[in-house]
């Protein structure tokens, strides 16, 4: 039996988010900017139309999004993360294999369900508009290289009203339309590989495809040889339907102003910290060490620059929101330095291993450490049912003159009891 | 286990029986659950006559959501609606996924805008209906700018 793995890309699906809330935006050219405000990380297709690339800086835009009348938004992560789950959720009951690759897109293993392929894909589509209002492309074929592939066909090319199905086609017409992609676009051939690919005039996918092994391995790595295969149709890489706890967890930021204060600095990292604590307990893990780094804008050449890191080992592996701080802290002060404006600061956990490995040692402190799975249990609970942040560390501060700028962000329309879409009873 | 470090402070040595070392704790939930059967198991009486008929709590979430995946939350703003019992600062719990028919109270959104009525489907076509006298029925244009956003399934008054 021929394999069929179904790759479904939301479309534009940050903009999708916020127009599900505010109707009104629908039609009209909308991006969402990054975290600051910086840069461009999702687009609708008004906007796409205009030559707008992605990652583009948000202060390049602006003549032509006055022209233009384009309407940024900064980026609200609690509704895109939320209507996301519901996305994939509606979307295992399509398939027994699933797997989440990203916020916006998952893998589903179709071989041996359905006979009618583009049709199964059809009904997800309108499953997912309906239910949770996201439009999504789907592209199918018999690897996972191909099913990406598929997908941009699919999102490209209006002729596919968003299902592309490459077990579908004969040979030749599949080749006709690798002919036109270009080798860029492959899932896995980065900027870099892809210059070195064309100065060996493999240009499009179909190059890619045909290029023999031995071509390849002279000068690539043997990740390319699975590349090749995946293109002919042979599956090389499996479906990984859990996803791997992270075995790091960074949470940094840029300023919305640079600042030479220790107290700020110190105030965004114990934030920072206690962002990726509560990441760390979710995933049930617990870490060995954290890293602090600050560094300065290298943007701003007349300033002096400075940038340092520290890791802390923590004396036994913990989740402990208050432990992790000390330890950042710690790293923090030894590496600051007076007459800096800094413009960065974040902290990264390291040495993460499943809480339920915890190693034993002689002088376990079980009571103590009872306590404080006790209190951490009832801070997340705390914050998960009252709102992010009700219940925090004093030494966050209350302030924030560090924080990110978000000066277009919409409400927390599916988390946040005070920030629900109003409805009006009269036209 | 044969190697045990007691590279340590004199005062902290403690005498361990290997076998204690050597234990491991393959899951953190599963002991927890048995401590607490254990403390459980404690017999200091007469056992509860009620120990046979531990059910569930109900819950609002089970009893209101049906589909959890397309159920959404909003907020109510105005009064004329308050003929079919929806009033100003309501919580309605509206459903994407079920199909708007004759009767519903749906929210719908005209020109951009979210408003929550009565639909009727009638020869004139689609009809959005307020429930107050003041405010007429409108009949949907086919050129207007109209969509059905969800089915409301429940509307949550504070008394």
């Amino acid at each position: 039996m021929q394999r069929a793995i179904a790759l479904v890309d939301c479309n534009n699906f940050y903009v999708s988010c916020e127009r599900l809330f505010q109707p009104g935006l629908e039609g009209r050219p909308v991006v969402v900017l990054s975290n600051n405000d910086g840069c461009v990380v999702s687009r609708s297709q008004e906007v796409k139309d205009l030559g707008v690339k992605m990652a583009v800086p948000w202060f390049q835009l602006k003549g032509l999004a006055r022209q233009h009348n384009i309407i940024a938004l900064s980026s609200n992560y609690s509704l895109y993360a939320d209507i996301s789950n519901r996305v994939m959720s509606l979307l295992s009951r399509f398939s027994p294999g699933q797997e989440v690759y990203s916020i916006d897109e998952s893998f589903l293993e179709l071989t041996g369900i359905a006979v009618d392929h583009t049709g199964y894909a059809r009904q997800m589509r309108l499953t997912v508009m309906q239910h949770v209002g996201i439009p999504v492309c789907v592209g199918i074929a018999s690897s996972k290289t191909l099913s990406k592939l598929a997908n941009h066909v699919a999102k490209k090319n209006p002729r596919y009203a968003g299902v592309c199905d490459f077990n579908g086609m004969t040979e030749a017409e599949l080749n006709g339309l690798l002919a036109r992609i270009d080798v860029g676009e492959v899932w896995g051939v980065g900027r870099r590989s892809a210059d070195r690919l064309r100065d060996r005039d493999v240009r499009s996918v179909l190059d890619l495809k045909r290029a023999a092994a031995k071509h390849i391995r002279s000068g690539f790595s043997v990740v390319f040889e699975r590349i090749v295969a995946e293109l002919n149709g042979v599956s090389c890489l499996e479906l990984d339907q859990v996803a791997p706890a992270k075995q790091q967890i960074i949470c940094s930021r840029s300023f919305g102003t640079p600042t030479s204060r220790l107290a700020d600095l110190e105030q965004a990292v114990i934030a920072y910290t206690t962002r990726a604590a509560e990441k760390l307990r979710r995933q049930r893990s617990l870490c060995g060490g954290i890293q602090a780094y600050i560094r300065t804008s290298p943007h701003r050449e007349q300033d002096a620059q400075h940038q340092s890191s520290m890791l802390i080992p923590l004396p036994e592996p913990s989740d402990d929101t208050r432990l992790l701080c000390r330890a950042a802290l710690h790293g923090l002060r030894s590496i600051y330095r007076t007459g800096h404006a800094y413009q960065k600061a974040g902290i990264m956990l390291t040495g993460i291993i499943p809480a339920a490995a915890r190693p034993q040692t002689l002088f376990d402190d079980v009571p103590g450490r009872e306590k404080s799975e006790a209190l951490m249990r009832t801070l997340d609970r705390i914050n998960r049912n009252m709102g992010s942040g009700t219940i925090r560390l004093l030494g966050e501060g209350t302030g924030k003159p560090w924080a990110m700028r978000r000066q277009n962000v919409s409400k927390r329309y599916t988390t946040e009891w005070d920030e629900l879409a109003v409805c009006q009873t009269r036209p | 286990m044969t190697s045990i470090n007691l590279n340590l402070p004199l005062a902290r040595r403690r005498a361990v029986h290997p076998s204690v070392l050597s234990m491991t704790h393959p899951n953190i939930e599963l002991l927890e659950r048995q401590r607490a059967l254990l403390r459980k198991a404690v017999p200091a009486g007469f056992p509860s006559p009620a120990d046979d008929y531990v059910e569930r709590r109900l819950s609002l979430d089970e009893h209101l959501i049906r589909n959890k995946e397309s159920t959404f939350f909003m907020r109510v703003s105005g009064h004329s609606m308050r003929g079919l019992g929806i009033f100003d600062g309501d919580l309605l719990i509206v459903d994407r996924s079920l199909p708007a028919a004759h009767g519903c109270v749906v929210v719908a959104v005209i020109d951009g805008e979210f408003t929550v009525k009565q639909l009727l489907h009638t020869s004139l076509g689609k009809v959005l209906r307020a429930a107050h006298p003041d405010y007429p029925e409108i009949v949907i244009k086919p050129e207007q700018d109209f969509t059905i956003w969800g089915v409301v399934q429940w509307n949550v008054h504070k008394v």
